[in-house]
C-alpha cells in the first residue's frame, strides 16, 4: 500500500489507461495493435492497482471465478468463430460482404474503415478479453503466492 | 459422414482445444466433477472415432490437404499463385501413424487417470492440461507448415511442463517439471531461429514450399544443424538426455505415458525435417550416419545407466531413453541407404519398417509399465525397490501387466517387441554386423534389469506393512488392459500390422516427392 | 565499417544469443537461468525482426502510408506469436521457481537438487 497521492492518481488513471487499452483492441486490424496488445496494456493499468493498492486488497475485487468465466469465454468465441465457416472450411472469413464488418477497403494507401475486415475485429475482441483475464489472473496469482496466501474463490 | 471426412484433420485438432476451454466452466458451472469425467470421455471417445475414419481415409486416397480460409479445403494453391499463402495441415502415412499411436495412448491414459486422479486438487486444469497437450501432439503431427511446427511444440512443451509439475507438493516434481520446461524452450527457441533463416532464403514457410524452392546453401545446412540439435534434445538422445529420467519419473501417473508421447512426435519432426523438407539434397549416408550414432549411443547409455537405479520408474525411464535408439537406429539405417535402390529394397526398408514398427510398440508397452510402477505407487506410497516385497500375492493383475510389458520390451515372442526388434537385427545385420550384436547385447541386459526389480518388487516373502494392499480400482485396470490387448494382438500378427499400417508411413518418408506434389502440383 | 553498419541488428541479436546460451550453461542460481532464457528470446525475436526489413521501407499498415517499398510484414506475425508464447513460457517458470523456493529455502540450483544419479 503506497501513499495516498500514489492511490489516488492511479484510481484516476486506470480509466485512461482503459480506454486506451480497449482502443488499441478495437482497431487492430487498421493500426498496430490486436488482441494481445491491447490486452497487455489493459493489463498494465491492473499491475499499477496491484502496486498502488496492496494484493491483499486487489484479491476481493479481482475473483477467481470471475477471471476463468472471462478466459474460457473469450476463447470459446473465438472458436465458435472459427467454426462458424465450417461450412466451407474452417476460419472461412464468412463475414466479408455482409453489413456488420463486411465492406472492402479499396486497394493502397486509404484513410481506413473501421467497418472492414470480416471476423477479424470481432477475434481480437475475443482474443482481448482473454488476455486481460489470463495475464491478471497470473499477475495477481504469482503476487499473492510471493506472499503466502491463495485467490479468492 | 462425408462432412466428417472432409474436415477430420481439423476437427481432430479443434476439438480437444475448445473442450480444453469448456471444462473449467463445467467445473465451476452445474455439472461438477462427474460431468467433467462424462464430458471428457465422450469428447475423446469422438475424437478417437474421427482419427480411425482418418487412417482409412489417407490409406484408401492418398496425402490429405487441409487449406485454412480458403474456398475449397484442398484448394492449396488457388489459380495463379506460385506459392501456398495460407496455413494448411497435410496429413500422410507417417502423420496418421504417429497420430493413431498418439491417440490410443491418451484413450488409456484419460481412463487410467479416472480414478487416480480422485482427492486431488485442481482437477478442472489437470483434464484442459491433457486435452491442450493432446491437442499440441496431434497438430505438431498433421501439420504442413514450418512455423506452426513451432507454435504446436510450444503447447505440448507448456501442457506436458505443467503436468509434469502437478504434485506441487513434492519437491522433486517441481523439479521435473523445472527441466522440462527449460529444454524445451531452449529447443523452441533454436527451432525458431531455423524458420527464420529458411523464411529470410525462400520467403515461404510451408514444408513442401521451402522443399520445391530449396537450394543447399550454407545457411541451409546451419538451419538443419539448428533444427536436428533441438528435436534430438525434444526426444532425450543420448547427450542431451539429461531432462528425461528426472521428469518421466515425477509425472503424474496417466500423464507419462503423453509425455512419452510428445518425445517420440518430436522424433517424427525430426524425420520429417531430414526426409522431406531437405529430401533429395542432403548426403544421406553422412547424415544417416549421425543418426545412426545417436540411437547406438542412446541404446548403451540408457541401459547401463538403468541397471542399477533403485527407483523403479527411473529405471523406466532410462529404459526409454535406450529404446528410443532402437528407433534412431532402425530408421537411420534406412536414411543411410536410400539413393541406393539395391541396398533401399534389400535391406533398408525393413530397416524403416523395424524403426517405425517399434515407434508405436515401444509406446504401448513404456505406458503399460509406467502405469504398473504408478499403480504400485498409488498402494504402497513408496518407489523405491528395495522396500517392496510379494506383491504378487495381492495385486495380480499389476503384476500380470508387468510381466507383459517386461516380456514385451525384451523382445520376447509372442509379443510385439519381438517382432519390431526381429526387423531391426536382420537388416541392420546386413548393413554392418557390429550395430546388430550391439542391439541384441542392449535387449539382453533390458531383460535382467527388469527380471531383477520383477524378483524384488512382486515375488517373495510377503511383507507385513503390505499384508492389506489391495488390487488398483477398475478404471485404472481397464486403462491398462487396453494396452495389453493391443500389445499381444500386434504381437500376434505382426505381419497384418506392418503391412497396413506401417508400410504406408514408410513409403511417405521414402517417397518425399509425393508430399511436395499435393501442395505444389504442377507449379515448374 | 558499411558491411558492420549495415549488418547491425544480426550483429546484435547474435550477441544477446551467444550470452544468453553462456548464462543458461553456467550460471547456478535460478532466476538467472530464466532472465537468461528471456534475453535468448529476445535475441532470436530481434533476428526475425531483422530479417523483413528493406531499405528505406515504410511500416506495413496501408492507413494513410507514404509512397515507397513497405518491409515484410510476415516475420512481425512471427515476432508477435513468439512473445506471446515466450510470456507464458516465462511464467510458467517462475511458478516453479517460487515452489523450489517454497520447498527448499533456497535457489541455488546445485543446492535445492533433489533428483540425482
Amino acid at each position: 500500500m503506497l501513499s495516498k497521492i500514489v492511490r489516488t492518481v492511479a484510481n484516476q488513471l486506470i480509466l485512461f489507461i482503459l480506454v486506451f487499452g480497449l482502443y488499441v483492441i478495437a482497431h487492430g486490424h487498421l493500426t498496430p495493435g490486436g488482441g494481445f496488445q491491447g490486452g497487455a496494456v489493459v493489463v498494465s493499468g491492473v499491475v499499477t492497482l496491484l502496486v498502488a493498492f496492496s494484493s491483499h486488497d486487489l484479491k476481493k475485487s479481482l475473483r477467481e471465478r470471475v477471471l476463468t468465466i472471462m478466459e474460457s469465454t473469450g476463447a470459446l468465441i473465438f472458436a465458435i468463430l472459427g467454426f462458424a465457416g465450417l461450412g466451407t472450411v474452417f476460419f472461412y472469413n464468412f463475414l466479408v460482404g455482409s453489413p456488420i464488418f463486411g465492406r472492402i477497403p479499396p486497394t493502397g494507401s486509404n484513410p481506413g474503415d473501421f467497418w472492414t475486415g470480416g471476423f477479424i475485429p470481432l477475434m481480437n475482441f475475443a482474443v482481448g478479453l482473454k488476455v486481460i483475464a489470463g495475464l491478471s489472473a497470473v499477475i495477481l496469482a504469482i503476487a499473492l503466492f510471493a506472499r503466502g496466501e491463495e485467490m479468492e474463490e | 459422414m462425408d462432412f466428417l471426412v472432409t474436415h477430420a484433420p481439423i476437427l481432430i485438432v479443434a476439438l480437444p482445444l475448445v473442450a480444453a476451454f469448456v471444462i473449467p466452466l463445467i467445473s465451476i458451472g452445474w455439472a461438477g466433477d462427474r460431468g467433467r469425467n462424462i464430458f471428457s470421455l465422450a469428447i475423446f471417445a469422438f475424437i478417437a472415432f474421427l482419427v480411425a475414419i482418418l487412417v482409412q481415409n489417407v490409406h484408401a486416397v492418398g496425402i490429405r490437404v487441409y487449406t485454412f480460409g480458403a474456398t475449397a479445403p484442398e484448394l492449396a494453391l488457388p489459380h495463379g499463385y506460385m506459392v501456398p499463402v495460407r496455413i494448411i495441415f497435410e496429413v500422410d502415412g507417417m502423420s496418421i501413424f504417429m497420430g493413431l499411436v498418439i491417440t490410443t495412448v491418451a484413450l488409456a491414459s484419460l481412463i487410467y487417470s479416472l480414478h487416480f486422479m480422485k482427492g486431488q486438487t485442481g482437477q478442472a486444469r489437470f483434464y484442459a492440461l491433457m486435452m491442450l497437450l493432446y491437442a499440441g501432439m496431434m497438430g505438431l503431427a498433421f501439420t504442413g507448415d514450418m512455423f506452426n511446427m513451432f507454435v504446436f511444440l510450444e503447447i505440448a512443451s507448456i501442457a506436458g511442463a505443467a503436468l509434469a509439475a502437478y504434485r506441487t507438493n513434492m519437491a522433486d516434481a517441481i523439479e521435473g517439471g523445472f527441466k522440462y520446461i527449460v529444454i524445451s524452450a531452449v529447443s523452441a527457441l533454436l527451432v525458431l531461429f531455423a524458420i527464420g533463416i529458411l523464411y529470410a532464403q525462400y520467403n515461404v514457410l510451408s514444408i513442401a514450399a521451402i522443399a520445391h524452392y530449396m537450394q543447399y546453401t550454407t545457411l541451409d545446412m546451419i538451419a538443419l544443424a539448428l533444427l536436428a540439435i533441438a528435436f534430438v534434445m525434444k526426444l532425450a538422445g543420448v547427450p542431451l538426455h539429461m531432462w528425461a529420467p528426472d521428469t518421466y519419473t515425477v509425472a503424474p501417473a496417466g500423464t507419462t505415458p503423453m509425455i512419452l508421447a510428445a518425445s517420440y512426435t518430436s522424433m517424427y519432426a525430426l524425420y520429417r525435417v531430414t526426409f522431406t523438407l531437405y529430401g533429395g539434397h542432403i548426403n544421406t549416408t553422412a547424415i544417416g550416419w549421425v543418426v545412426i550414432i545417436v540411437g547406438v549411443l542412446s541404446m548403451f547409455i540408457g541401459v547401463m545407466m538403468a541397471v542399477h537405479q533403485t527407483d523403479i520408474k527411473r529405471m523406466m525411464a532410462y529404459h526409454a531413453i535406450s529404446q528410443g535408439g532402437y528407433m534412431l537406429l532402425g530408421v537411420g539405417v534406412g536414411l543411410a541407404v536410400i539413393s541406393d535402390p539395391v541396398a533401399l529394397a534389400s535391406y533398408g526398408r525393413d530397416a524403416m519398417n523395424g524403426g517405425v514398427f517399434h515407434i508405436i510398440n515401444h509406446v504401448f508397452y513404456k505406458a503399460l509399465l509406467f502405469m504398473t510402477a504408478e499403480a504400485i505407487f498409488f498402494r504402497i506410497g513408496t518407489r523405491d525397490t528395495n522396500k517392496m516385497g510379494g506383491l504378487a500375492r495381492n495385486m495380480k493383475w499389476t503384476a500380470a501387466f508387468y510381466v507383459i510389458g517386461a516380456l514385451a520390451i525384451s523382445g520376447i515372442p509372442p509379443f510385439n517387441g519381438f517382432a519390431s526388434k526381429l526387423l531391426i537385427y536382420e537388416s541392420v545385420l546386413r548393413f554392418n554386423p557390429i550395430l546388430s550384436v550391439i542391439a541384441m547385447f542392449v535387449s539382453l541386459v533390458t531383460l535382467a534389469s527388469f527380471a531383477k526389480v520383477f524378483y524384488s518388487a512382486f515375488t517373495g516373502p510377503e511383507m507385513p506393512a503390505y499384508r492389506e494392499v489391495r488390487e488398483v480400482p477398475k478404471s485404472m485396470i481397464i486403462g491398462m488392459s487396453i494396452l495389453a490387448v493391443c500389445i499381444i494382438f500386434f504381437g500376434l500378427f505382426p505381419g497384418l500390422v506392418v503391412d497396413n499400417i506401417v508400410a504406408p508411413a514408410t513409403n511417405a518418408l521414402i517417397n518425399h516427392t509425393a508430399y511436395v506434389n499435393a501442395v505444389m502440383g504442377a507449379v515448374p | 565499417m558499411e558491411h558492420v553498419a549495415g549488418n547491425f541488428p544480426f550483429v546484435a541479436s547474435a550477441l544477446l544469443i551467444g550470452i544468453a546460451f553462456y548464462i543458461i550453461l553456467f550460471k547456478r542460481n535460478l532466476i538467472k537461468l530464466i532472465m537468461g532464457i528471456a534475453l535468448m528470446s529476445s535475441g532470436v525475436n530481434l533476428f526475425i525482426v531483422a530479417l523483413g526489413y528493406r531499405t528505406g521501407g515504410n511500416a506495413p499498415i496501408y492507413t494513410d502510408v507514404p509512397e515507397g517499398p513497405m518491409v515484410l510484414s510476415v516475420p512481425q506475425a512471427l515476432t508477435l506469436t513468439s512473445i506471446v508464447i515466450n510470456v507464458a513460457v516465462l511464467a510458467l517458470m517462475l511458478t516453479m521457481v517460487i515452489h523450489t523456493y517454497r520447498h527448499t529455502g533456497d535457489i541455488d540450483s546445485e543446492k535445492s537438487r533433489k533428483l540425482k544419479g
